[in-house]
């Protein structure tokens, strides 16, 4: 017969150490772990935080309502999150190492995920980043703009707004699904215009495998809820009176398209020229928004470049890889400022040729998308 | 072999030198290639295993001789004893970071390394193979974790003047640092015999 008597005895004893072993556990979690309320002073006591002590620092200002740019989700493996702490952090964790610089180190820059908060603190937060807010959003509508690329409109619930200059990207908040276990973030700029704060307009381009874009391309339906974070970035038009040259590829088309339509509301009129590299004409999208855009700005010409048209594309515009484009077009840039979005082979690329021709650094501006 | 008429002192060398839990038994090798490529963090991972090796054998020989003998529950050792491992674990790491920020930089984020590390739960086994008496359990625990400690230092110094060898491309890496410890093994049985009957 089974004996089972002696099978509770087993399965008791063996339950019985290892609740004894998680109640040593839970006492020390409250006791030892335990390092009460501490205080964070940010930017020399501009702002003070009264916090429950033992957590990451970047976990602690998330739920506090302030967001570090991260990407990882506070595993350490972006090395995004870094903040510059002033006093109470202790010693750089081995975590940390790999993305702290020499400038770093003397700045006191830490990587906020891997600092834990035992003590008072003070920190540096940039101005800018109280500025970014968690936002519940709706998808109000996804259009396909290419096979590859669709454009996702997100509409703000409960009438938030969302201020951000044109250029900047927000974060997509990507839930646990069968890809990935835990929710990730993934940066999108920004293409609909600041003037419309209701809402958010995205440009996805499917990566193969990516965790968010088979999430977007696969699931997303209209309706769904979806939270995002931002703004972030420093890519915006500067103030100048220089010709302006824009250059993009794919998706790169997102945040050019939101400074463009800025620039027709704020009454921008300075001399643009925008250079969209494609493969071929499938590749193409928005080339009738951009001609409308061409009629409300005098100063505009859009110069779609194939490297690859294909033989039923009768394609008579400007063909090549943008940088020959790019190099026919200009001569010498002494008067101009240059502003790229898109892959990193093809940023690269353009600020080689730019340079060649004469236009110095600080006049480069650039989104890459890695 | 009557290991258990072996005194605690007799136990505590014998488990450094002539029956290293590393280089005779061959346990945990997995922290011990990966960790072993600097000297600093081998001697932080080293003083853990030291650590956490003498605790669960003083936990866990308790427990097998008040607990799981008169109950006669042995066969639940292996789930018991790998629950005690993994607990002390954590209450250590919990406490180290609160009491020593210094100790837990230096030794805190090897210590969920050690919960897997086959060496210390070969040494409980060990521990109730040769039917140790507790002191001489708490004696083979320090002294296994300093033997493990002893090997894993002596590799990463050497390890790191191979940095400057020219080693063939086929055996850069896993394939260099095996070998090694294979000769540090056979340097190690060159200790045999300083202990009677150990």
């Amino acid at each position: 017969m089974f004996p089972i008597g002696a099978f509770f005895i087993g399965v008791g004893t063996a339950a019985a150490i290892a609740a004894v072993l998680a109640l040593v556990m839970a006492i020390a979690d409250a006791t030892i772990a335990n390092y009460g309320e501490v205080k964070i002073s940010i930017n020399d006591g501009s702002k003070e935080l009264t916090v429950d002590g033992g957590r990451p620092l970047l976990s602690t200002l998330t739920a506090e309502g302030i967001f570090i740019p991260s990407a990882c989700g506070g595993r350490g493996s972006c090395g995004l999150c870094k903040l510059a702490v002033k006093s109470g952090a202790g010693e750089y964790a081995p975590t940390e190492l790999p993305w702290i610089t020499e400038a770093d180190r003397k700045a006191n820059v830490r990587l906020s995920c891997q600092v834990k908060v035992k003590r008072d603190i003070q920190i540096v937060v940039p101005e800018e980043l109280f500025n970014i807010k968690e936002y519940q959003t709706t998808v109000a509508s996804i259009r396909d703009l290419t096979y590859d690329i669709k454009e996702v409109t997100l509409k703000l619930n409960d009438s938030q707004a969302l201020d951000f200059r044109a250029g900047r990207y927000v974060q997509f908040v990507v839930p646990a699904y069968e890809l990935t276990p835990d929710p990730v973030y993934r940066a999108y700029s920004v293409s609909s215009s600041p003037s419309r704060k209701d809402a958010v307009e995205l440009e996805i381009r499917l990566v193969p495998n990516g965790i968010c874009t088979t999430y977007v391309f696969q699931r997303l339906k209209v309706g769904d809820s979806v939270n995002i974070n931002g703004p972030y970035g420093e890519f915006h038009l500067r103030d100048s009176d220089r010709d302006i040259i824009f250059v993009a590829g794919g998706s790169g088309m997102a945040p050019i398209k939101s400074i463009l339509q800025d620039m027709v509301e704020r009454g921008i009129r300075r001399k643009a020229t925008y250079f969209f590299g494609a493969r071929a004409v499938r590749d193409l999208f928005l080339v009738e928004e951009m001609q409308e855009l061409e009629k409300k700005l005098p100063g505009f010409k859009f110069v779609p470049a194939l490297s690859n048209p294909e033989p039923n594309d009768n394609w008579d515009g400007e063909k090549g890889l943008i940088t020959e484009v790019l190099s026919r077009h200009f001569e010498r840039l002494d008067h101009h400022e240059a502003y790229l979005c898109g892959s990193p082979g093809m940023i690269d690329a353009s600020i080689k040729v730019f340079k060649a021709k004469g236009l110095p650094d600080e006049l480069i501006f650039y989104d890459k998308f890695a | 072999m009557n290991w258990s008429t072996l005194g605690p002192a007799a136990v505590f060398f014998g488990a450094i030198f002539t029956n290293n839990i590393l280089l005779t038994n061959y346990l945990g090798m997995c922290s011990f290639l990966a960790i072993s490529r600097e000297v600093k963090s081998s001697v932080g991972l080293g003083a853990a295993v030291v650590f956490v090796m003498g605790m669960t054998n003083a936990l866990n020989w308790p427990i097998q001789y008040y607990i799981l003998v008169p109950l006669g529950l042995e066969y639940l050792g292996f789930i018991v004893y790998i629950i005690v491992i993994a607990g002390s674990v954590q209450l250590v790491e919990m406490i180290v970071e609160r009491v020593s920020e210094s100790l837990y930089q230096n030794l805190g984020i090897f210590l969920p390394l050690i919960t897997v590390n086959c060496a210390v739960f070969g040494a409980v086994l060990f521990m109730f193979i040769r039917k140790y008496t507790f002191l001489a359990s708490l004696a083979y625990g320090l002294g296994g974790g300093l033997g493990w400690a002893v090997a894993i230092v002596a590799m990463a110094g050497l390890r790191a003047k191979m940095a400057r060898a020219r080693v063939p491309r086929g055996l850069e890496g896993a394939g260099i640092a095996l070998i090694i410890a294979g000769i540090m093994s056979l340097a190690f049985m060159g200790f045999s015999g300083m202990i009677p009957a150990a």
